[in-house]
Formats: structure tokens, C-alpha cells, sequence
């Protein structure tokens, strides 16, 4: 157990190692950034006095090494644009990010598997088709016009909720919709054949023979059996949700990290733009290696290998 | 075996099951057949110039609706520029890119798969941590990134997704390749003096590239998503270019109003989606094995 927690955690720390480096390279390879930050109206002096400023007209590798050990004790320098510690920016932000994640996840978890279980139950009928055909209509759903119809539907012609921006619990709900409909066919499709898979196995059938209950067969002996995938894929779903929050956030206006990520790149603000790619990675790295801890924990067959 | 015990119960439900598996199969490859062909013969079919703007006739409803005209079938845009022609302009932006992304991430993908499923060890481990790595990493975040410096361009979003989007060729290729690098005909190939460029090339990809078919459906998909995605944000396809991402940006202004603006493209957009997932997921069924995560 303890060698395969320091294995994931080695593997944990390299990718972020790795991701920093991109994220660095980044912004550094796209171009030079002193003529990005000045603008189209600039001149040459212009351009020369902001690449001085901002140190860019160090080595590449002194660059990297100062922004590395900096990154390290969470400094990410300066924002361009909003006049602030960019660390501030992202802490004010990250609070509604996450919010809308978890939000997320929760319409998600509240949907996927019970109909994943549904359809495993009703193999091969009618039921099992319509609930398949709601994952494959969910895969094919562009976000951001989900977004759209949702605020003329619920915002405009119904008036339930608020069309956009950031404030009181009612801006997450139809974001969190939206956003849960990326992680809704894969939790729907993993239940279902891991549901498929526990009820054709023999513990079901002894559990059957010893006359228990449909409900507690389906739950206690199915379920928990099929649920140690669901687990770790919506551990790893949230990760994917808070990276894809940027297009969203965008939609919505909800002023989290991706929002604050999108204003960013419009204005060339790299220090952010690089911060936000940085957190958002370490966040889904933490998130991979508590899968890996729930899954250990859930299956005990695991922790041996 | 299970026919012979049960063959009043197994049979139909094979068959059944067969039913709904081609029923996918036909649906997607119309769809997908349908607007390959409108892509393909695009200029043909336009019925006008989808970039000639026209102030006096701007935002004119679809034929069937109330103030539409014949001779707009599905409108006009903000600019007046007719809506048929600039979705079917549409189409073939959304099948080059999805095309060509797939090309280039399958190239890399499989790649990588390939070499680190046939040769494990050393290389096996730095194939597997570079797609741990790719995957903590924001695609639409970074993708959004590199095109907002490097300034919005048709090849920069192919370039951008081909190289973000290799990880599942890459998963699929590894662990397809380690299945079969045991097998009888791969150690007969090299029996017989094979050099392992060729028992690669020739015994190992022929034998996985059904795999590989599946996930190209499955990234074209999200593929062409995303490009919608990006061109919807501005960071993407450039104007007047008539991205269905970008239609549906442009006439987001307008969409409480005439909600057609963006149901036109918005729809065209899901139902090519869906039509290359109903195919990926027949494609799936036939090869009898399971890749969905």
C-alpha cells in the first residue's frame, strides 16, 4: 500500500514538473510576448521598453528558472491588465469555479448512474434504448448552445432563472446543467456495463438463491460493486469539467477562473493566463490521484499492486 | 454454447440487439455521408455567395416561417448574407478540420502507442507519462491560449487540436499493441527475419487500425466540438469565415429575438456530431470490444 502511494505520488509530482514547463513554454513560444503586450500601435521603443520591464529580454532559461522558484511559493508575478497579484485574482476566482464544478458533478451524479442502473436492469428493452440514446444525445450536444437554448427557455420565456453573471446560488444552476451534461454519458454508459457485469455474476445469483430483497441485491451486492469505476471517473470528471469551465463561464459570464482565463488571453495577459492553465492542471492532478486513493480504498484487490 | 442451451431466449435478443446496431450504423452513415457530400460539392450547391453581404434584406426568417422568402430557404444573417450557403460553406470547415485533426493526433497517437506497447520497459513508461501529462492539461484552456497569441488562423486550430488531442490513440494503440505483440504470427514474422520496422508497419498496425478506426470517430467528433467551441469564443476559425461556431457567436446578439439564428446552426452542428458517434459506436459493436471509458 505505502509503495503505491509513493509510486503515484512520484508520477504526481513529475506531471506537474511537466505541466509548469508547458505551461511556461507556452506563452514564451506563441510569439513574442513584448510585441503582444504592446500592442499593434506601438513602436519599436515602446516594445523595447516593455520587453526591460518585464524582464523579457533575459535568457529564455533565467526566465524559466525565476518564474519556476517564484511558481513554487505561489508568487505568479503581477497581472498587466487588472493591476493585482495575479495569486489574489485566481483566489477570488477559484471559489466559483470550483462551486460551478461541484454543482456540476452533482447533476451529473444525480443523473448518470441511476439511469446507468435503470438501463442495466432493463438490458435490451425499450428502456435500456431510450436511456443509450440519452447518452449519445448528451456526447453530441454542443456546450455552449446548450447554454444559449437554456437562456432563452429558462431565463427568457419561462423567467426561472437569471440569463447570466455571477451572484446568488441561481447563476450556477444552469451552468451547472450545461457543464453536467459532459460527464452524464460516461457516468451513464460505465454504470450500466459495470451493472450489466455485477448482475450476471455468481455472488447475485447466491444472493438471489438466498432470497434477499430486489432493491438490496440491486444496491447493496450490484451497485457497490459497479460503483468503484464510477468513483474514480468522477474524480477524474470533475478535473475535466473544471478545465472545460472556460467556455461555460465564458457563456454564462460567471466570473470564475475561466472567465477570469478568457478576459486574460483577449488582452495578452500572460502571467495570468499561464497561472490559470497551471492550477486548473494541478487541481486535475490532485483529483487523479485521489481517484487512484478512492479506488485502493474501494477495492482492496488494489492496494497490492 | 449458450444457443444450444437457451436458444428460444439468446437468438432474438442477438437479433435485436443486431436491429438497433444497424439501424445506428444507417443513420450515422447518412448522416455523415450527406454532409461529406455538401461539403465536397459545397460550391455547387450554395445557392449564393456566402460572404456577400446585403444591408437591406438583414436577419430575413427561414422560408417556413412568417416574413420569410423562397429565396432564402433558411434566412438571412445580421449582414444579410444568405444562412443556406454559409452553413454549407459550414460543413466543409467543420469536416476539414475534424479530418485533418484526426490525421495529425492519429499520427502521434498511434505512434506512441505502437512504440510503447511493442517495446514495454523504458520506452512503455515514457509514452505512459506523456499521456498522464496531456491529460492534466486543460485542452480548451491552452487551445484558447495559443490561438489568442498567435492570432486566430484555420491552420493554427487544426495544428493546435491535432496536438492536444493524441491521447486516446495513444491509450488504445498501447494496449491494443501489447495484446497482440505475443501473438503467434508476430513472433512467426520475426522467426522469419522480419526487421521491427516491418513487423510494426506490416503485422502489428494492420491488426489494430479497426481499434484505431473507432477512436478516430469518437476524436473527430470532439474535434470538430471544439473547433465550434473555440470559433464560438473568437479564438478560433477567423471571420467572415462561416464556421457553425462562429454563426452562432455572431448571432447570439439577436437570438432572443429570432431564435432560428442560432437554432440553424446549432442543430446542423448536433446532428453531424451525433451521426459520427451513431457510426463510431456501430463500428465499436461490430469489433465486439468495449473502449468506452
Amino acid at each position: 500500500m505505502a509503495r503505491f502511494l509513493l509510486r503515484r505520488l512520484v508520477v504526481a509530482l513529475l506531471v506537474a514538473a511537466t505541466v509548469m514547463t508547458v505551461s511556461f513554454l507556452l506563452t514564451r513560444l506563441s510569439g513574442d510576448l513584448a510585441i503582444s503586450i504592446a500592442g499593434p500601435n506601438a513602436t519599436q521603443e515602446d516594445v523595447d521598453l516593455i520587453r526591460r520591464a518585464y524582464g523579457l529580454d533575459r535568457p529564455l532559461w533565467v526566465q524559466y528558472l525565476d518564474w519556476m522558484g517564484r511558481a513554487l511559493t505561489g508568487d505568479f508575478g503581477e497581472s498587466y491588465f487588472f493591476k493585482d497579484r495575479v495569486s489574489n485574482l485566481i483566489a477570488e476566482r477559484l471559489p466559483v469555479t470550483v462551486s460551478l464544478g461541484l454543482v456540476g458533478l452533482g447533476i451529473a451524479l444525480a443523473v448518470g448512474p441511476p439511469l446507468g442502473i435503470v438501463a442495466a436492469v432493463r438490458e435490451n428493452t425499450w428502456v435500456d434504448r431510450a436511456v443509450m440514446l440519452v447518452a449519445l444525445i448528451g456526447q453530441a450536444m454542443p456546450s455552449f448552445w446548450l447554454g444559449l437554448i437554456l437562456m432563452i427557455v429558462l431565463g427568457l420565456n419561462l423567467g426561472w432563472l437569471p440569463i447570466s453573471g455571477t451572484g446568488s446560488w441561481e447563476h450556477y444552476v444552469m451552468p451547472g446543467i450545461v457543464l453536467s451534461f459532459s460527464a452524464i454519458p460516461s457516468l451513464m454508459r460505465l454504470t450500466r456495463s459495470g451493472m450489466i457485469d455485477a448482475l450476471a455474476s455468481d455472488y447475485i445469483r447466491t444472493a438471489r438463491a438466498k432470497g434477499l430483497s430486489r432493491l438490496s441485491i440491486l444496491v447493496k451486492h450490484g451497485f457497490r460493486n459497479a460503483a468503484i469505476p464510477v468513483v474514480s471517473i468522477a474524480a477524474v470528471q470533475l478535473g475535466f469539467m473544471l478545465g472545460g469551465s472556460i467556455v461555460i463561464e465564458t457563456v454564462f459570464a460567471l466570473h470564475g477562473v475561466g472567465f477570469l482565463a478568457w478576459e486574460s488571453i483577449s488582452k495578452n495577459d500572460f502571467p495570468v493566463v499561464q497561472a490559470v492553465v497551471l492550477v486548473l492542471a494541478l487541481i486535475y492532478v490532485g483529483l487523479t490521484l485521489l481517484a487512484d486513493l478512492l479506488n485502493a480504498v474501494l477495492d482492496p484487490r488494489l492496494r497490492t499492486a | 454454447m449458450s444457443e444450444a442451451v437457451l436458444p428460444g431466449v439468446t437468438v432474438p435478443e442477438r437479433r435485436r440487439g443486431r436491429l438497433l446496431r444497424d439501424s445506428g450504423l444507417v443513420l450515422g452513415g447518412l448522416i455523415v455521408g450527406f454532409v461529406t457530400l455538401v461539403a465536397v460539392l459545397g460550391p455547387w450547391l450554395a445557392p449564393y455567395d456566402p460572404f456577400a453581404i446585403d444591408l437591406t434584406r438583414r436577419l430575413v426568417p427561414p422560408a417556413w416561417m412568417e416574413g420569410g422568402t423562397p429565396e432564402n430557404l433558411l434566412g438571412t444573417d445580421q449582414l444579410g448574407r444568405d444562412y443556406l450557403s454559409r452553413l454549407i460553406y459550414g460543413a466543409r470547415i467543420s469536416m476539414v478540420i475534424g479530418v485533418l485533426t484526426v490525421v495529425t493526433s492519429g499520427l502521434i497517437g498511434t505512434t506512441m502507442g505502437v512504440l510503447g506497447g511493442y517495446f514495454g520497459g523504458r520506452v512503455d513508461d515514457v509514452v505512459v507519462f506523456a499521456i498522464t501529462a496531456r491529460l492534466s492539461i486543460p485542452v480548451v484552456l491552452v487551445a484558447l491560449a495559443v490561438v489568442g497569441l498567435m492570432g486566430s488562423s484555420f491552420t493554427l486550430v487544426i495544428l493546435v487540436l491535432g496536438l492536444l488531442l493524441w491521447d486516446r490513440f495513444a491509450v488504445v494503440a498501447r494496449s491494443t499493441t501489447m495484446q497482440i505483440r505475443n501473438l503467434d504470427y508476430v513472433a512467426a514474422a520475426w522467426c522469419a527475419g522480419c526487421s521491427r520496422a516491418s513487423i510494426l508497419l506490416r503485422e502489428i498496425l494492420p491488426n489494430i487500425a479497426s481499434h484505431l478506426a473507432v477512436v478516430a470517430t469518437l476524436e473527430m467528433a470532439l474535434a470538430i466540438l471544439l473547433e465550434a467551441a473555440l470559433s464560438f469564443l473568437g479564438l478560433g476559425v477567423p471571420a467572415p469565415l462561416p464556421s457553425w461556431g462562429l454563426m452562432i457567436a455572431e448571432a447570439k446578439e439577436y437570438m432572443f429575438f429570432s431564435p432560428w439564428v442560432i437554432m440553424i446552426p446549432g442543430i446542423a452542428l448536433f446532428v453531424l456530431v451525433l451521426g459520427i458517434n451513431l457510426l463510431g459506436d456501430a463500428l465499436r459493436d461490430m469489433l465486439g470490444t468495449d473502449l468506452s471509458r
